[in-house]
């Protein structure tokens, strides 16, 4: 079993993100449980989502304290809070920020790695808006190989299949996540 | 179908398939999503009933027991402060036998204001009258929904049914799910045929005065229909896992309990992460299982007596209290042991109140702690210096 923490802001995602990972990870024959924490109901507040997946179907409920991977949509999140707490030896994190602030990340352990992808940046100009979920998730699959490209990019189709030009869009967004990580590490 | 999806919008889905006439609700976390998305497949013309918007839970409460009334198939949903709003017309809907089918996305009662999940508010209703059922998943809570139309229209119950699902942990979580196809669930649930209904051609009179001389009779009519009912969830559990080609539904499922020692006893989804030590620790070679209770009303007391009848230990987890005595669940539990003459040591644990996260280690814990013979509930997790202040 693999757990994730995202970590993001209440109104950036973080349930979509975990949701979409999720359903990209059915789609790829495997079983999923992704489910919020929302700590005070008010936008901007920090929140967090989890995903849980495995071969086999999920039972446990409770949060996720030891993830094998965290993805941070909002970098300003680690600004006096650890959001690494908890992370697998071998664990992953992906944040939204540029490559070269990459360093000014104090990980626990030599063995874990972080990928920074600038997503809000990226999102801006192929969204229009600075929501760096779907870019994350891109890069995600590019640093982990955890989730083919494909699989997660039907699951975006799925997700935003009502809003028209926003699939297309969200779609490209996770392609310049995925290619990033592929040219920039 | 296999999908992944969210909690409250497969549930949308599957009461959109069971084809209420009438669906009447009032917005409340963490419920809402449940009847938006109703409220979207009426307003897209996938469904083809009346979504009556309300200004409180008690209109919602008094428009389905009218719609019921008059022979049309219901449906409404609520948490928390709205279950408790409602909770003078439920008993009249248990009251008046009519059918109408509730979704409590279970949810703590304030004070102080907490929208996460625990089981006060259902727990609060459960001598209304209302079958209860609660649901370990979101698959569960799904056919759940379809079991309860068949036994709450079946002539021999005529009983509304209120389903509990984990507010957050199952609503708003997602999960893969098979969705019945609506072929499935129109064979397994015909169009509601009332025993009585209110029809200008043929007036009748529904919940009247009841004097002394009758009303007793009717307390004691739906005490012995919730023994019926005991045989009608099984018997339309059996034909809808049928139809939908797994096993789903009954009185009681048992995990592990054959030869157990240990047996801890649960609702709702907190039942999947007992099952997950349960596994761990059989592994170590400890012998323990998780009794999980689905139908809390009507008490399934033969079925939990078999699952407990060989067990030294058992503990009930629970996520209500009664402030002031012994934990709902725990107490009925104890009462059925002693009354069969068990001699097994039975204790109270009080887990998850307001949303507080039930690790694995908590469960641990409880499996290590059920020797001990105590007398009170013990509250697992509590944070003892918000105590001492």
């Amino acid at each position: 079993m693999r757990e994730v923490r995202v970590h993001a802001r209440a109104g950036q995602g973080a349930i979509t993100t975990a949701g979409i990972l999720g359903s990209a990870i059915f789609r790829s024959g495997r079983y999923a449980y992704a489910f919020p924490y929302f700590g005070a109901a008010r936008m901007g507040a920090p929140m967090n989502a989890f995903l849980r997946y495995d071969d086999k179907q999920i039972r446990l409920r409770c949060q996720v304290y030891e993830p094998d991977f965290v993805l941070i949509v909002d970098k300003t999140l680690t600004y006096g809070y650890n959001c690494f707490t908890g992370l697998k030896t071998e664990g992953v994190v992906i944040i939204d920020d540029d490559k070269e602030n990459v360093s000014q990340y104090d990980l626990p352990r030599s063995s874990q790695k972080i990928f920074a992808v600038p997503a809000s940046r990226i999102a801006q100009e192929v969204i229009g808006r600075p929501l760096g979920n779907t870019v994350i998730l891109g890069a995600f699959a590019a640093a982990t190989g955890e989730v083919d490209l494909d699989s997660l990019l039907s699951a975006v189709e799925e997700r935003f299949s009502s809003k028209g030009a926003i699939a297309e869009k969200n779609k490209e967004a996770v392609k310049k996540g995925f290619d990033y990580i592929k040219e920039n590490y | 179908m296999k999908k992944f999806v969210e909690g409250s919008h497969a549930i949308a889905e599957i009461i959109s398939k069971c084809r209420p006439g009438v669906i009447s609700a009032y917005p409340i976390t963490p419920q809402t999503h449940i009847v938006e998305g109703l409220a979207k497949l009426i307003a897209d013309g996938e469904l083809e009933a009346e979504f009556i918007n309300v200004e409180s839970e008690h209109s919602a409460a008094s428009v389905v027991l009218g719609a019921s009334a008059t022979g049309v198939r219901t449906y409404t949903a609520t948490s928390s402060q709205g279950l408790l709003l409602m909770a003078e017309v439920l008993f009249n809907i248990a009251g008046m036998r009519l059918p109408v089918v509730l979704t409590c996305a279970n949810r703590s009662v304030s004070a102080p204001i907490n929208i996460w999940n625990d089981h006060q508010d259902s727990m609060t209703v459960r001598d209304s009258g209302w079958i209860q059922l609660y649901a370990e998943n979101i698959q569960e809570a799904i056919d759940l929904h379809v079991i309860a139309y068949k036994v709450a229209e079946d002539k021999r119950v005529s009983l509304p049914v209120l389903i509990g699902i984990d507010g957050y942990v199952l609503t708003h979580a997602f999960e893969v799910v098979d969705m019945p196809e609506q072929e499935m669930v129109d064979r397994f649930l015909p169009k509601f045929d009332p025993v009585v209904k209110l029809d200008p051609e043929n007036p009748v009179s529904m919940g009247l005065l009841g004097a002394p001389d009758v009303y007793m009779e009717t307390r004691y009519a739906i005490a012995k229909t919730m023994e019926t009912a005991l045989g009608v969830i099984q018997e339309a559990s059996k034909s809808y896992s049928d139809v939908v080609g797994r096993p789903t539904g009954g009185l009681v499922e048992t995990y592990r309990t054959d030869d157990a020692e240990k047996i801890l006893i649960a609702m709702g989804s907190v039942v999947g992460s007992i099952k997950d030590v349960v596994d761990e620790l059989r592994e170590k070679g400890e012998k323990v299982g998780v009794l999980k209770i689905i139908s809390y009303r009507p008490f399934p007391k033969d079925a939990i007596f078999e699952a407990l009848k060989e067990a030294k230990y058992v503990g009930v987890v629970e996520k209500a209290v009664s402030l002031g005595a012994d934990s709902p669940l725990f107490a009925e539990i104890a009462a059925l042991l002693y009354k069969r003459g068990s001699n097994a040591v039975v204790n109270s644990f009080t887990v998850g109140l307001g949303g507080r996260d039930i690790s694995s280690a908590q469960i641990r814990q409880i499996f290590g702690e059920m020797e001990k013979d105590e007398t009170d509930t013990r509250f697992i997790g509590l944070n003892t210096e918000l105590l001492e202040a």
